[in-house]
């Protein structure tokens, strides 16, 4: 069964402007691998060159952040909703 | 009530008659100091909205002068002020809006050398910086200082808005949620730049609604959640953000106990 991913605006480029797209997976890294297949590019914005997520870039199921639950072994299952949050730094120019 | 005079009375009339705030509350924030990081996008309706609320004293930092390109979201200066330095503007609007104020200007740059003694003077810091070198700066010296921070940022038809109360150690601090910013080169301000100006004012606002509440001591505060605002399907989304054990900053076995200064990847 998919799981809706929410994604953030400056990732919707790869994903052909969507802000919800469906993704298959047990775990947080499979579903990133199922989103890698279906938007190439997509994975490397969120893992670095180790396959680690980035210490930039959350991934929350539901209101939980996986750092604090399994990381990418944690376990996703039918109706979660799955966000990846990227730290963000606009406002004004001090 | 008594030390009101009749025009404070009536300018602040609205909040009076609120029986959560009332004139205990009003006298609250008249007495409050809070400290804003950018007179900009995020710092104007900040400053703008704790002004006219009644806050007595307001700092505000920024080295920058009026630009053309500020004005579709910056709405604290206007055409006029163009080439004046920021703090200027801002203090002159301000000022205008309501005269009671105390509005202490910084025209420089935030940095490892004056964060410390600036922000010691104040209760509550508001984050409306642009670049991840001062967020991280502006959390890590808040923490060291225990001050309540107010985090605000936008990008393209992104905001996010939190608290951090360093005055608690249960708080959670910005390096909980993002430990270390993005390396040069992938931070996204500098390849995707841009951002709807309006969305400064949400989540500005938000910022400057969870200041007057941590000065009243009124309500839920947003310690421990982050609010998440897509503008373009217009959602808000909250998620918990934890207190890390492993934190570099405020966790077990810390390892920063100075401040420290990332280089800056890239002015826009």
């Amino acid at each position: 069964m998919p799981v809706k991913v929410r994604i953030p605006t400056p990732l919707r480029r790869i994903t052909a402007n969507q802000g919800e797209v469906d993704a298959e997976g047990v775990t947080i890294g499979g579903l990133i691998e199922d989103l890698e297949k279906k938007y190439p590019g997509l994975k490397e914005r969120l893992c670095d060159e180790t396959g680690a997520i980035r210490r930039f870039v959350n991934i929350y199921i539901n209101e939980e952040d996986i750092r604090f639950m399994q990381g990418k072994d944690t376990s996703v299952k039918d109706g979660d909703e799955i966000s990846i949050i990227p730290a963000i730094a606009g406002g004004s120019e001090v | 009530m008594s030390s009101f005079t009749d025009e404070q009375i009536k300018r602040y009339s609205r909040h009076i008659i609120l029986p959560e705030v009332g004139g205990k509350g009003q006298k609250k924030i008249n007495n409050a100091k809070v400290f804003c990081v950018g007179a900009g996008g995020l710092g104007s309706p900040v400053a703008l909205y704790l002004a006219a609320a009644g806050v007595g004293t307001i700092g505000i930092i920024d080295a920058d002068v009026v630009d053309l390109s500020n004005l579709q979201r910056q709405i604290l200066h206007a055409t006029p002020d163009l080439g004046k330095p920021k703090v200027e503007s801002a203090r002159e609007t301000l000022t205008a809006l309501n005269p009671d104020l105390n509005v202490v200007v910084y025209k420089e740059y935030l940095s490892v050398d004056n964060i410390m003694g600036i922000i010691k003077d104040y209760d509550i810091v508001l984050d409306g910086s642009d670049n991840f070198p001062t967020r991280f700066l502006v959390n890590d010296a808040a923490y060291f200082a225990k001050k309540i921070l107010i985090s605000g940022s936008i990008f393209r038809f992104d905001g996010q808005v939190t608290t951090f109360k360093h005055n608690l150690e249960t708080s959670p601090c910005y390096r909980c949620l993002y430990p270390e910013p993005p390396p040069a080169g992938l931070v996204p301000s500098c390849q995707e730049a841009g951002v709807l100006g309006v969305i400064a004012g949400t989540v500005g606002v938000l910022q400057a609604t969870e200041a007057l509440k941590e000065i009243l001591g009124a309500g839920d505060s947003l310690m421990g959640r982050l609010i998440i605002y897509d503008a373009f399907d217009l959602r808000f989304q909250e998620v918990r953000i934890h207190k890390d054990p492993n934190c570099p900053l405020c966790g077990r076995k810390p390892k920063i106990k100075e401040l420290m200064a990332y280089e800056q990847t890239c002015h826009l």
